[in-house]
C-alpha cells in the first residue's frame, strides 16, 4: 500500500506543481478558460486523489463474506488482486482529467500502467509525455505516444485491462482489439444526450443550468445537453431566456469573453459548423475560422430527421426539438442509442421521476446538467452505445481489480467432507442438502 | 439476415413495454422456474443421465440443489437487491437526492455449455430474470438429452413473451450472434470466448464470458496425506473430471508424490470401489469427440493409478500420471477429464514460479497445514477463485463472486452478483428546481476567487477541514 500512496501523492504533486503548465497547455490546445481548466482538469482530480488516498487501506481489504453451514468454521473473503499491465487511452477534450482520473485508480489498485494521451491536444500530449513520467516510477508507469496507426500497433500487444475513453467507432475497434486477448475493458463512449424541459419549471433556472452544461468547454463535453425536447410554448419562453443567460455569461459579443473556448481543430470546426445548417439560428450562429470559434449557438424548431440530430454535437450548439408532450419526448428517447446522460427539467417530481423510469442511460439528472459526475460516489458510465462499465471514486479502483473469491478450510474436520464423497445414497444426500441448501423465508415450518 | 432476427426483435419490443420491471413480475417467473425444478425433477436426471452418465447424486448436488439455493438467495433478497442505493453526497447536493438505480440492460443473450447444462443455464438465468431483462437462452448441442428438455420445457414455464430458448450448432450460434444483445453471458472454451467477445464488440454489447483453464493444485509438505488425497480425487472426478474448476495437476516434492500415490489409491478405491467401471457412482464422458481427446492425453508420463478405458461406454478410468514433464501433452490444454497429472518441484517458491509462468487460470488450490504457505501462494500467485485445503467449494459459497481472469475469464457471478451483472447501475442526482443562488459559483463570467468555495463544495464532506 504504502507503495501506492507514495505514486498517488506524486501525482499530486504534479497537479500542484505543474498548474500553470496545465493552464497554458489546454488554453494553447483549445483556448480553454483557466477557470474551466482549473475546476474540470485540476480540481475534480484533486478530489478523487483525495477520496482515494483516504480510502485506499479500507479499499484494500479483504471482504469477509457470508458463511453457509457447510463452511461456517472456514474463511470466507473477497481478496482484491490487481489485473497487470493496465492500458489506459485519454481523449482530447479533458486530456488531463480523463487520464488522470483512471490513473488514480488503476494506480490505488496496484497496478503497472501505460498511458497514451490524446495526439490532438498537442500541447497537453507533450505535457503528460515529458513531465508525468519524471514523477512516477519509471519502472512501472510509462506514457506513449501515438497517432491512430501506432495505436493499433499498440493494441496488438497483451495488455491485462484497457481503460478507453473517445467515441463509439474507435470504442468498437478497442474492443474487438481487447477480444483477441480476453482483455476486460471499459469503454467510456458518447451519444446525443436528451435534455427534456417540461411547462412546468422556472424558465431562467432552466435556460441558465442548460447554457452552462452546453457551452462549458465550447460543448465538447462528453455528459454535455446535446439538445432539447420541448413543447412549442416552452420554446417561446425558452428562447429568450437562453439569450439572456448567453448574454450574462459571455457578454454581448463572445468572441470577446475570455470564459468562452474554442474548437479543438479545423476538422472539429468544419464538422460543428456543417450542423448549424439544421432548423433556423435563433441565437448566435457566428463563426470564425482562424480562431476556431463557434458562438454559442441555439437552433430551434429542428426536426429528429435534421443532420444535427444524426450525431453527438460535441461543440457549441443547442438545438431544441419540439414534441407535444412527455410521452412523445420519452418515445423520442428511446427512438435513439442509449445516451451517457439523460437530463429532465420539472418542478414536478413526477414527471422527472416518469423520465427517469422510462429511459435508459449511462446517468441521469434532473434539474440541473453535468453536475451527477462531480460526486465522487455516484458511478459514471455509459449503457450501450454510450459505453460499457464505470468509475469515479471506489468504482475506479474496483474496476481496475480482480474481485478474487478465496475460501480457506481446515486441514482436518474431515469427517464433515464425507457426506459427499462416493459411495453415494439417499441418506448421505439428504443431509447435505438439508446442510447446505438454501430456504425459501418464509417458508412455513411448524418447529 | 440474422438468425433469429424475428425473435430478438419481438423479445426487444416486450422489453420496450416495461413488463419486466416490476419486483412481482420477475418474482413470479423466478417461482415458476423453481417449479420447473420440482416438476421436471425426474427428467433432469434422466437427461444428464443419458448424456454422459451423471449419477443422480451428482446432479443433485451441482444441477438441482445449487440452482434451488440460488433461486431461494435471490427471492429471499431480491427486493432489497432493486432498492435505489443513496450515497454520500458534497457539500454542493447536500441538499438533493443522489442514489444509484439498478436499471435491467436489456435483451440478454446466455449461451450455456455441456458439463453441467441445467446449473450453468439457469444461475445466470436466476439472475437475469432477477435484474428486469429478457433473456434468450442457448442450450448446449452436445448435451443433447438436456437441450431437448430445456428446449421444450422451460418456455412452458416462462413468460414467452420475455424468454425464449434457441437451439443452434456452431455454425448457427455464429449467426445468432450477428443480432444485437444488449449483454452476453457465456460459458465455455477461452478460443469460443474469444469468437464472443469479438462478435460483441461489433454491437459495443457487455459481456461475461465463464471460460477455463489449467487449475493448479499446490500439496505442501506438511499436510494431512489421506485427507488431502480424498479432497483431491473428489475435486477431479466428479463428473467424470467434467468441471471447470477441476483441479487439473498436482505440484508436490518427489517426497510429497511417494506418499501421495498411495492415499489416491485408497481414495479412489474408497468412493469407486476395485473396478470403477461398475460403480453407479462415476460419471462417463459426454461424447466421442471428447473421449478422444482426453484418451489421447493418456499418453503423458506413466499411469500409476488406473488407465483403462472403454470407447463404447465412453468410459475413462478415475487416472494418475506420474512423471509428467512440462512439455507433455497433458500438459498444453485443460483436460476436462478423469485424468490427474502429478510434476515434482523442488520448493513452494518453485511451484509458485511454475503456476505463474502459465495463464491465470480459474480456479488456483493450495494443501497446507501451515497457514503462512497458503498465505504466500494467494499472495503471490493470481486466478480466478482460490481454496485453501479443498477444492471445488470456493464456488459453492454464494457469497464469493465466481469468475475467472485472463484467458479463464472475464466478469463473475452467484449470489448477488449474477443480479449485479445484468444491472447497469445507473447514476442519479435529483436537484431541486430552485436554489439557483448556490449555482452561480459555476457560471461566468469566471472569477478566480470561487474555486476555493468550489472545492468546498465539491469535496465529500468529511474531508474537508474546517475551522467552524
Amino acid at each position: 500500500m504504502e507503495y501506492r500512496v507514495a505514486q498517488l501523492e506524486a501525482l499530486g504533486r504534479f497537479l500542484d506543481e505543474k498548474k500553470q503548465d496545465i493552464l497554458e497547455a489546454t488554453a494553447a490546445d483549445m483556448g480553454k478558460p483557466p477557470f474551466e481548466a482549473e475546476f474540470s482538469e485540476i480540481l475534480l482530480c484533486k478530489n478523487e486523489l483525495h477520496e482515494t488516498l483516504n480510502n485506499l487501506s479500507t479499499w484494500m481489504k479483504d471482504e469477509h463474506v457470508d458463511r453457509n453451514l457447510v463452511t461456517q468454521l472456514d474463511s470466507a473473503f473477497i481478496r482484491k488482486d490487481p489485473y497487470g499491465v493496465v492500458l489506459i487511452i485519454g481523449p482530447w477534450n479533458y486530456p488531463i482529467h480523463l487520464i488522470l482520473v483512471p490513473l488514480i485508480g488503476a494506480i490505488a489498485a496496484g497496478n503497472c500502467v501505460i498511458v497514451k494521451p490524446s495526439e490532438m491536444t498537442k500541447n497537453s500530449e507533450r505535457l503528460v509525455a515529458e513531465v508525468l513520467p519524471t514523477y512516477l516510477d519509471n519502472d512501472c508507469f510509462a506514457v506513449v505516444t501515438a497517432g491512430v496507426q501506432e495505436t493499433t500497433g499498440l493494441l496488438e500487444n497483451k495488455f491485462d485491462y484497457i481503460f478507453f475513453t473517445g467515441n463509439p467507432t474507435v470504442g468498437r475497434i478497442m474492443m474487438t482489439a481487447a477480444a483477441k486477448h480476453l482483455t476486460p475493458v471499459t469503454l467510456e463512449l458518447g451519444g446525443k444526450n436528451p435534455c427534456y424541459v417540461s411547462d412546468t419549471c422556472d424558465v431562467q433556472n432552466v435556460a441558465r443550468r442548460v447554457a452552462w452544461g452546453r457551452f462549458f468547454n465550447a460543448g465538447q463535453t462528453c455528459i454535455a445537453p446535446d439538445y432539447v425536447l420541448c413543447s412549442v410554448e416552452m420554446q417561446e419562453k425558452l428562447l429568450p431566456a437562453l439569450s439572456k443567460a448567453i448574454a450574462e455569461f459571455y457578454g454581448p459579443n463572445p468572441q470577446e469573453s475570455p470564459d468562452f473556448g474554442r474548437i479543438v481543430g479545423d476538422k472539429h470546426f468544419q464538422r460543428v459548423q456543417k450542423l448549424l445548417g439544421s432548423g433556423r439560428v435563433a441565437i448566435g450562429g457566428q463563426t470564425d475560422e482562424k480562431e476556431r470559434y463557434i458562438a454559442p449557438t441555439v437552433l430551434a424548431d429542428v426536426l429528429p430527421s435534421d443532420s444535427i440530430m444524426q450525431e453527438e454535437i460535441f461543440g457549441p450548439v443547442l438545438p431544441i426539438v419540439t414534441v407535444a408532450n412527455v410521452d412523445e419526448a420519452i418515445a423520442l428517447i428511446n427512438s435513439h442509442e442509449q445516451p451517457l446522460a439523460v437530463y429532465a427539467f420539472s418542478s414536478d417530481d413526477k414527471v422527472v421521476n416518469q423520465v427517469l423510469e422510462r429511459t435508459s442511460s449511462g446517468g441521469f439528472c434532473g434539474n440541473d446538467t453535468l453536475m451527477h459526475v462531480t460526486l465522487t460516489s455516484l458511478p459514471f458510465g455509459g449503457m450501450g452505445t454510450s459505453g460499457l462499465g464505470m468509475y469515479h471514486g471506489k468504482f475506479t479502483f474496483d474496476t481496475f481489480t480482480h474481485h478474487r473469491g478465496c475460501l480457506h478450510r481446515s486441514m482436518g474436520r474431515e469427517a464433515l467432507n464425507t457426506l459427499r464423497y462416493p459411495p453415494y445414497s439417499q441418506h448421505k444426500l439428504g443431509i447435505v442438502r438439508a446442510a447446505s441448501e438454501v430456504k425459501r423465508k418464509g417458508a412455513c415450518t411448524l418447529l | 439476415m440474422s438468425l433469429h432476427a424475428e425473435l430478438v426483435s419481438c423479445l426487444r419490443a416486450a422489453w420496450l413495454s416495461g413488463k419486466t420491471r416490476p419486483m412481482e413480475y420477475r418474482m413470479a417467473q423466478l417461482e415458476a422456474l423453481g417449479r420447473f425444478l420440482g416438476e421436471k425433477h425426474q427428467d433432469i436426471l434422466e437427461a444428464t443421465a443419458a448424456d454422459m452418465g451423471k449419477p443422480p447424486f451428482e446432479v443433485e448436488l451441482s444441477e438441482i440443489s445449487i440452482c434451488r439455493s440460488e433461486l431461494n438467495h435471490t427471492l429471499n433478497n431480491l427486493s432489497t437487491w432493486m432498492k435505489d442505493e443513496h450515497v454520500e453526497k458534497n457539500w454542493a447536493t447536500q441538499l438533493d437526492s443522489a442514489f444509484i438505480r439498478k436499471d435491467p440492460y436489456g435483451v440478454v443473450l446466455i449461451i450455456g455449455p455441456w458439463n453441467y447444462p441445467i446449473n450453468l443455464l439457469l444461475v445466470p438465468l436466476i439472475g437475469a430474470i432477477a435484474a428486469g431483462n429478457c433473456v434468450v437462452m442457448k442450450p448446449s448441442e452436445i448435451s443433447r438429452n438436456v437441450e431437448k428438455l430445456v428446449a421444450e420445457m422451460l418456455p412452458r414455464y416462462l413468460d414467452q413473451e420475455c424468454f425464449a430458448v434457441v437451439t443452434a450448432g456452431v455454425q448457427e450460434t455464429t449467426r445468432l450472434l450477428e443480432n444485437k444483445f444488449d449483454y452476453i453471458f457465456f460459458t465455455g472454451s477461452p478460443s469460443v470466448g474469444r469468437i464472443v467477445m469479438t462478435a460483441a464488440a461489433k454491437h459495443l454489447t457487455p459481456v461475461t464470458l465463464e471460460l477455463g483453464g489449467k487449475n493448479p493444485c499446490y500439496v505442501s509438505d506438511t499436510c494431512d496425506v489421506q485427507n488431502v488425497a480424498r479432497r483431491v480425487a473428489w475435486g477431479r472426478f466428479f463428473n467424470a473430471g467434467q468441471t471447470c474448476v477441476a483441479p487439473d495437476y498436482v505440484l508436490c516434492s518427489v517426497e510429497m508424490q511417494e506418499k501421495l500415490l498411495p492415499a489416491l489409491r485408497e481414495a479412489i478405491t474408497e468412493f469407486y470401489g476395485p473396478n470403477p467401471r461398475e460403480s453407479p457412482d462415476f460419471a462417463r464422458i459426454v461424447g466421442d469427440r471428447q473421449f478422444q481427446r482426453v484418451q489421447a492425453l493418456l499418453g503423458s508420463g506413466r499411469v500409476a493409478i488406473g488407465g483403462e478405458t472403454d470407447a463404447e461406454a465412453r468410459y475413462i478410468a478415475p487416472t494418475v500420471l506420474v512423471d509428467v514433464q512440462q512439455e507433455d501433452p497433458v500438459m498444453q490444454e485443460e483436460i476436462f477429464g478423469p485424468i490427474l497429472p502429478i510434476l515434482t518441484v523442488a520448493s513452494m517458491d518453485d511451484a509458485i514460479a511454475f503456476m505463474n509462468a502459465r495463464e491465470r487460470p480459474l480456479a488456483l488450490y493450495v494443501f497446507s497445514s501451515c497457514k503462512k504457505v497458503v498465505s504466500r501462494v494467494l499472495e503471490c500467485t493470481s486466478s480466478g477463485g482460490f481454496c485453501a485445503n479443498d477444492t471445488i467449494m470456493h464456488m459453492t459459497l454464494m457469497s464469493l463472486p465466481f469468475g475467472g481472469i485472463g484467458q479463464s475469464g472475464i466478469g463473475h457471478y452467484h449470489g448477488r452478483s449474477s443480479f449485479e451483472t445484468f444491472s447497469h447501475r445507473r447514476s442519479a442526482l435529483l436537484r431541486g428546481a430552485g436554489r439557483e443562488a448556490l449555482n452561480t459559483l459555476r457560471y461566468p463570467p469566471y472569477s478566480p476567487s470561487r474555486l476555493p468555495l468550489l472545492r468546498a463544495a465539491t469535496e465529500h464532506r468529511r474531508t474537508s477541514c474546517t475551522l467552524l
